[in-house]
């Protein structure tokens, strides 16, 4: 157990360093670099201005140095300077993380909620009508983007129920319901489409399990149906399911992109893309960065559950 | 790698006589969801082809005395803000958003292809090495790579493809790789060697044919997310430029802007995006259990 630990981890800070390489690269081919997009509105900019800022930000330096200075910044924990608002970034991003990270967590509790039940009876009842119509709700839930099903729903509530959902962010101390309601939306949206997923493997790896003998064994001597299916198949069922909820949880931060915007719910994933829109790239090369080490992060915790959950998996014996 | 006419004869003298629409037939009473997906996407690729033909207006003409006029007999699906025809849009953002999906999906897949075949078929440290660089790629999610990726080169119809294609890449190197894998363990490939087939040869002439199935099936339910990606990325004025009529692009600002005084603007092109998305992962769903069973249901 302890050299799988140490050899995932490893592993995990290898990939780190990669994407960090990666990161660092795309921004670097970039065309035109910082300073001349700070100053792209400012109109005409002296020569020995543009030197002295390349200088402050550092990028006069050669490309290697400019990036081993990153990665010690990173390891510090430090996260930069927006140049757009001149702030440090931490400071910027600390109070949007609560936001994403709510949102986040209410989708994925609401597509577990929905893709594991609706996964189970679609297998229980495989091939039947009822089958037939979940699934193709699931694969609409693919289909439709996150951020148009949310359009459409803010556009029912104006249309229909004449209620305008509000337009900036409510904090829960403001107005407890508002909030709620205001990141239940979101959620709906951006889970439907993670229920999906989840719906689908759910289905195929009960199906899989309710193969086995052992589920024989249990229907044979009389267990009943509810028993069967939830105490002993969905159990060993429940492997896959986990792997692409730790999967799924990576795509979770590309659809809040979107519909942190629509809903206007100031998150982290929305300003990733005003950053990227206004090129502050310093502050898009830690984001990203940062949503990389979430990401290894979820999948190493994936990683050790399994022995948690699962007995039968050992690790490196 | 012509095909010699011998081997051609010799096919089809092996292979049971029944015809494409036997096949076709069969294909829609077994799988008829699966049908229906490429139905599908006909409609889209015929749309697209012929958007020429079905437009009633010209896309990018404006006409300032009709905006975000509601859909009425001369603008079935209404106008926009700057009263450009929504219908004439949609029938021309079908043509970008397949060309798009199209060459996105098949630059990812090709590449990462290449990339499976060797890392599979080599092995060893290149095999281990190759993995590791497409865990890299995979660990970011979809949308974020393809963002920074089309941030970094600039917007043009071009940098898109390429945007939406470097995610697959990975995803369609695992696929060719875990099939590789088993195929270089067959006995032909054995016999193959045996004979003194070089291995360049081996692997692009006898393995290669044999993955055809599981990269069919990947290129199909790829293309359902690279046209989701598109749209997305167009929505976020990171994707397709004007004046080219995108999907993702009409959803955009002034679409939310101006959303309660006309739904059409959002409702159509969502519809559009959806219908697309749906039909192709309907087909790739079908498609994988005929031509790849061991992955039926994953």
């Amino acid at each position: 157990m302890k050299t799988y630990v140490l050899q995932r981890l490893v592993i995990a800070v290898l990939t780190l360093l990669g994407m960090s390489l990666v990161i660092f690269t795309l921004l670097r081919l970039a065309p035109g670099d910082i300073v001349d997009i700070l100053f792209s509105t400012a109109g005409y900019v002296s020569p020995s201005e543009k030197q002295a800022i390349m200088k402050e930000l550092g990028i006069d330096r050669p490309y290697w140095v400019q990036y081993l200075d990153w990665l010690r910044q990173i390891a510090s924990g430090d996260l930069g300077k927006s140049y757009r608002y001149d702030l440090p970034a931490w400071q910027i991003i600390r109070p949007l993380l609560p936001v994403t990270l709510e949102l986040a967590a209410l989708s994925m509790v609401f597509a577990v909620a929905l893709g594991v039940p609706t996964g189970v009876i679609s297998a229980v009842r495989q091939d039947t009508g009822l089958d037939y119509v979940l699934r193709i709700f699931s694969l609409a839930g693919l289909s439709m983007p996150a951020f148009w099903l949310g359009m459409v729903i803010i556009l029912t509530l104006v249309t229909w129920l004449q209620w305008i959902p509000p337009l900036t962010y409510v904090s829960p101390a403001q107005d407890l319901k508002l909030h709620a309601v205001q990141f239940l939306l979101p959620a709906l949206a951006v889970g439907y489409r993670s229920s999906a997923l989840i719906m689908r493997i759910t289905r195929s790896a009960l199906l899989e399990v309710l193969r086995e003998d052992y589920i024989r064994t249990a229907w044979a001597k009389g267990q009943g149906g509810r028993v069967v299916i939830w105490r002993h198949a969905l159990k060993n069922a429940m492997l896959p399911v986990i792997t692409v909820i730790g999967i799924e949880f990576a795509f979770l931060i590309g659809g809040l992109v979107v519909t942190e915007r629509v809903f206007n719910l100031p998150g982290v994933a929305r300003f990733l893309v005003d950053a990227i829109l206004w090129r502050d790239y310093p502050i898009v090369q830690n984001l990203v960065m940062f949503i990389a080490i979430v990401v290894i992060l979820a999948n190493l915790l994936v990683d050790m559950l399994y022995g948690v959950l699962d007995p039968r998996v050992r690790y490196g014996s | 790698m012509a095909v010699r006419p011998a081997d051609l004869a010799v096919g089809a003298e092996l292979r049971p006589r029944s015809g494409a629409w036997t096949t076709l037939g069969r294909f829609f009473r077994k799988k008829p969801l699966g049908a229906a997906g490429g139905v599908l996407m006909l409609a889209m690729a015929l749309t697209a082809v012929f958007a020429e033909v079905l437009q009633t207006h010209d896309p990018i003409a404006t006409d300032a005395a009709y905006t975000l006029g509601a859909p009425r007999a001369e603008h079935v699906f209404g106008t926009d803000h700057l009263g450009r025809d929504v219908y004439s849009r949609i029938v021309h953002g079908a043509r970008v958003s397949l060309i798009v999906g199209l060459a996105s999906t098949l630059l990812g897949s090709v590449l990462g292809g290449i990339i499976g075949l060797l890392s599979g078929y080599v092995g060893g440290k290149t095999d281990l090495i190759a993995q590791r660089v497409l865990d890299i790629l995979q660990g970011l999610p979809l949308l974020v790579l393809a963002m920074v990726v089309s941030a970094a080169l600039g917007p043009s119809i071009q940098n898109v493809i390429i945007a939406i294609s470097v995610p697959i890449i990975p995803r369609a190197a695992r696929v060719i790789r875990s099939s590789v894998l088993s195929i270089r363990e067959m006995q032909y490939i054995e016999a193959a060697r045996a004979l003194g087939v070089r291995h360049l040869r081996t692997a692009f002439r006898h393995i290669l044919p044999n993955t055809m199935g599981p990269f069919i099936v990947l290129c199909t339910a790829q293309l359902g997310s690279a046209i989701l990606v598109e749209a997305t990325l167009s929505f976020l004025s990171l994707g397709v430029p004007e004046p080219y009529p995108s999907w993702g692009r009409m959803l955009s600002v002034s679409a939310t802007e101006y959303a309660q005084k006309a739904p059409h603007l959002v409702l159509f092109p969502g519809v559009a995006i959806s219908l697309a998305v749906f039909g192709s992962n309907l087909l790739g769903d079908a498609l994988r259990d005929v031509l790849d069973p061991r992955l039926r249901g994953a």
